[in-house]
């Protein structure tokens, strides 16, 4: 039961002047991840072969690289964005969404370092050669 | 956490009460009611009338007068100008939200299911409270605002072209069909604005007359406010007088980008 007025309680905290980036980030990298994950499934139906030695040897192009780098950051990175986006429509506990958004975003830098990690190496060790 | 479970008293009785159609009745339909009293402490339930439909009018509306003239006087709901422009008598008719004095009982296949709009509190029986939504449209300061004072001897001149730019946003009647129709709505309600909140603030937003433009943007500029819409669009398929908050929405987005870059 609260005595505070309709109004107050809309009004509530403010406006947090905020939003644009997100919004406008989700927008870009959803723009830049149709052309990338076409040339991904392209690439990879074009490659005939989908056996672990075909596969590195294509990644270890310079061009194939730089563009499973973009995909990996700019998937990471959209994904995040998303998930942020759901866990604030639906988690509404303070701790349980503080936890998630932390969480969420920890998962997704991990899933990018780990891409990138992978990407580099494939591209720069001798393991395969 | 989420919440999966509605709260214990929401449980909906199917089995209310029957009122069958009068004897000789060839016309009949069926109107499925959702009933709810807060002094009797019971759970809601869902009731249902048959009426002869030769003897009533082809509106909804036409349909619960009738029920509470002539059948069941516990009947509440909200009613006023009976041709779609008070917006009292929003509510789900058939799965969509619509105002029932304009929904003809014809355009709802089989039995008529009538709820109140989903996702408010209901006070009882078909009338949800409308408190919040209406702090909400005076949240977003739903006025003229200016720093030039007006000319002495006349009103603020507007263009036709901006004249009809507020024309459309202005037919709305805040009847809440539409935000009551938003599930992001639904799960923010305390947060997020909501569609018809939205469109009246594009309203002034995009009056060539009004000097708060990037005060009423500013406002807006929140995570919740504005950009909990993810265009689900449900807003403007339920708009009874064929309104589009959804693109005014669109377009308020496209300003907070345009001041940006």
């Amino acid at each position: 039961m609260s005595l505070r007025s309709p109004l107050g309680r809309v009004l509530g905290l403010g406006s947090a002047r905020e939003g644009v980036t997100h919004w406008w980030a989700q927008r870009v990298g959803a723009v830049a991840l149709v052309p990338l994950c076409l040339w991904l499934v392209l690439s990879l139906a074009a490659l005939g072969s989908l056996d672990h030695e075909a596969v590195v040897g294509f990644l270890r192009q310079p061009l194939n690289t730089l563009l499973a780098l973009l995909l990996v950051l700019a998937g990471a990175h959209h994904s995040y964005l998303g998930v942020e986006v759901v866990i604030e429509d639906y988690v509404h506990a303070p701790a349980a969404k503080i936890t998630g958004l932390v969480l969420s975003r920890l998962a997704h830098m991990l899933a990018a370092a780990a891409g990138v990690f992978a990407l580099l190496r494939i591209a720069f060790g001798n393991h395969f050669s | 956490m989420v919440e999966f479970f509605l709260p214990a008293n929401s449980r909906i009785n199917r089995n209310g009460r029957v009122f069958p159609a009068p004897a000789g009745a060839k016309n009949v339909r069926t109107f499925k009611i959702y009933r709810f009293d807060p002094d009797s402490g019971e759970n809601p339930r869902i009731d249902s009338y048959s009426l002869d439909m030769d003897d009533c009018g082809p509106m909804v509306l036409d349909a619960l007068i009738k029920i509470k003239n002539e059948v069941d006087s516990t009947l509440t709901f909200r009613r006023s100008c009976r041709e779609g422009i008070c917006g009292s008598c929003a509510m789900n008719i058939g799965g969509s939200n619509g105002l029932a004095c304009i929904t003809a009982c014809d355009s709802v296949r089989g039995d008529v299911s009538i709820y109140p709009l989903p996702h408010m509190p209901v006070i009882k029986d078909l009338v949800p409270d409308l408190t919040d939504f209406y702090a909400q449209y005076a949240s977003i300061k739903p006025w003229l605002q200016t720093r030039t004072p007006p000319p002495p001897d006349r009103e603020r001149l507007q263009t036709k072209e901006d004249q009809e730019r507020v024309d459309r946003p202005s037919a709305c009647i805040l009847c809440a069909c539409c935000s009551a129709s938003c599930p992001s709505y639904w799960w923010n309600s305390d947060r997020y604005l909501g569609p018809a909140v939205l469109l009246a603030a594009y309203r002034w937003i995009v009056d060539s007359r009004d000097e708060a433009t990037g005060e009423r943007l500013d406002q807006l500029e929140d995570p919740f406010r504005l950009y909990r819409c993810h265009t689900i669009m449900n807003c403007t398929k339920d708009c009874p007088k064929d309104l589009n908050p959804a693109k005014a929405i669109g377009a308020i987005k496209q300003l907070m980008l345009e001041r940006q870059v």
